[in-house]
């Protein structure tokens, strides 16, 4: 170990360090190999092969009105999600930075609490909240409202989809605000501006890196989601996710399966490439201040 | 910033809504659980033990627990280990391979989930690992490791290496030094490394709902399946439980660790 830590110097001794630390992440790296790379892999493969070589797989998902109609309403509720997020994660996190240390104790916990519960159960609570005989219906009927339907709609989707992601929206976007000097705001207002000026013009602005986090992080995550849709969707709900699994467990028709994966699985690697810059970009003019 | 009376109200209105939009899945499952009919519809009748006496005596039930418990524990070991040489290896490698790997060991956390499964499933097939132990240890350590890596990077980024050198330097071997200097002080990355691996494994249902059969469940896909089948209170028995031990387990941990920290300031 001892030898390790020096400070590398060219030449074999230096040489053999590096050979020495790589050494050490490599049953990792195996490891994702066998377990990640390798069945990625055969899923691009079989997706241009099964039954016979070719694209006839990608022309097929892409000719098919209802893979077309999934594949923008994954999309949409994925958007749906976001918005959903940022607009309750924004004051939020807002006031998380404006209480005393007890309150924002409880906002904190109120974030972290979800986490407690495991995923599967969570989506039954929802079932419980959501249902025509759930609690929310329950309380509506009640106050003399009426019932709306929730559960087996597309809402009813956002809403789940939306409180299992809500704490990715709200973790970045606080450490963000938490950065954010507010003598800015007192200077602004100082010299003339009536604070929804001094909000849009000062405030927002050094705010947008943890909305650009947090947005990111949380579309990406919703585009992938199955668990959720499944449980709380209907047929007009249904997401590519739940498409995929139903060519390949159902029809075992593993190309056209395959391919559905791989345009997920593009669709996410591309807006991660599309997001890494600007957000590495805007984390270091957030860091400045 | 000061805020006027209205606008504070109106925001703190606005925050309690999203708290209890965070907080209702969590508790709802409780009263559900003692329920005294065979049904999840809001509000429960009556009482009854009978769905947490269902949750002990049906076989269904208790193994895939003990499944669960079994392969999170594995995994929780397996990944720790590997995320921790990995960390090690990647802290002492040139910054641009090593963030390159980094990034490679990343993509479990962000690739589709049914995607992931679908290609898992593909191989295990081949392989003959489908509802097999090996086969679930093996998938659900790779989707634990990210959060291992950046548990023990994070710590030894904080790291003073002299300290390793001085230990050296006084004649302890490599061995020695790792035991008695770098151990201690990454123990706290390592820790909640193990905890966020033990819990990923006991919580991941995609791909084990492929990667399962009837022979080999865990309690995940179990809650699915019952979820998908009918309307059975057990679900919340199990939901409340885990709950109740979830909140022992970080309660202690919390109580634990502001003890640790007072003693050592």
């Amino acid at each position: 170990m001892s030898a390790i830590v020096e400070p590398a110097k060219p030449g074999t001794a230096g040489r053999s360090r590096a050979w020495k630390a790589f050494a050490l992440a490599l049953p990792a790296l195996i490891l994702l190999v066998a377990v990640v790379g390798y069945p990625l892999l055969m899923i691009v493969l079989r997706s241009l092969s099964e039954p016979h070589w070719g694209v006839q797989n990608y022309s097929w998902f892409f000719s098919t009105p209802v893979n077309l109609v999934v594949l923008k309403r994954t999309f949409a509720i994925s958007a749906w999600v976001t918005v959903v997020c940022v607009a309750c994660a924004y004051p939020y996190a807002y006031l998380m930075t404006a209480v005393g240390p007890k309150v924002r104790l409880v906002m904190v916990l109120c974030v972290l609490i979800p986490f407690w519960v495991s995923g599967v159960v969570r989506t039954l609570s929802w079932v419980i909240l959501l249902q025509d005989s759930g609690v929310i219906n329950s309380v509506l009927k009640w106050a003399g409202i009426g019932t709306v339907r929730l559960i087996r709609t597309q809402t009813g989707v956002v809403i789940g989809m939306a409180q299992v992601l809500l704490p990715f929206m709200i973790l970045p976007l606080y450490s963000v605000m938490k950065g954010i000097d507010l003598r800015l705001m007192r200077a602004a207002q100082s010299l003339g501006a009536r604070p929804i000026r001094a909000f849009f013009t000062v405030y927002l602005p050094l705010s947008l890196p943890g909305v650009y986090a947090g947005a990111i992080i949380v579309f990406i995550l919703a585009l992938g989601f199955y668990i959720t849709p499944a449980l709380l969707g209907g047929p007009r709900s249904t997401m590519l996710s739940t498409l995929v699994q139903n060519q390949v467990l159902s029809l075992l028709q593993w190309g056209r399966g395959g391919a559905m994966g791989v345009v997920l699985l593009l669709a996410t690697f591309l807006l991660l490439a599309l997001a890494a810059p600007a957000m590495r970009q805007k984390h270091k003019e957030g860091a400045r201040h | 910033m000061e805020m006027k009376p209205l606008t504070r109200a109106v925001l703190g209105l606005i925050c309690l809504l999203v708290g209890i939009w965070l907080v209702a899945p969590t508790i709802v499952v409780a009263p559900m659980s003692f329920n005294g009919v065979k049904s999840l519809a809001f509000p429960p009748r009556g009482f009854s033990w009978q769905w947490y006496e269902n949750f002990v005596t049906s076989p269904d039930w208790s193994s895939s627990f003990f499944n669960s418990l079994k392969i999170a524990c594995l995994v929780a070991i397996l990944a720790t280990v590997l995320g921790t040489l990995a960390a090690f290896g990647l802290d002492r490698m040139r910054a641009r391979p090593a963030n390159l790997i980094r990034m490679l060991l990343l993509t479990p956390m962000v690739v589709p989930g049914v995607v992931l499964a679908i290609g898992i499933y593909a191989v295990y097939l081949d392989a003959r690992l489908v509802g097999t132990l090996t086969g679930f240890v093996l998938a659900h350590t790779i989707l634990a490791l990210p959060f291992v890596l950046i548990a023990v990077s994070a710590n030894l980024e904080v790291f003073d290496k002299r300290l390793e050198t001085a230990a050296a330097s006084l004649g302890a071997g490599a061995l020695t030094t790792f035991r008695t200097v770098t151990l201690p002080l990454i123990a706290p990355g390592m820790l909640s490394g193990l905890l966020f691996a033990f819990a990923t494994s006991f919580d991941e249902i995609i791909v084990s709902l492929f990667i399962t059969n009837p022979y080999l469940r865990t309690l995940p896909v179990q809650i699915f399946a019952s979820i998908t089948r009918d309307a059975d209170p057990t679900v919340a028995a199990v939901g409340t439980i885990l709950l109740c031990v979830t909140t022992v387990l970080i309660g202690g941990g919390m109580l634990l660790l502001g003890r640790e920290r007072r003693g050592r300031s």
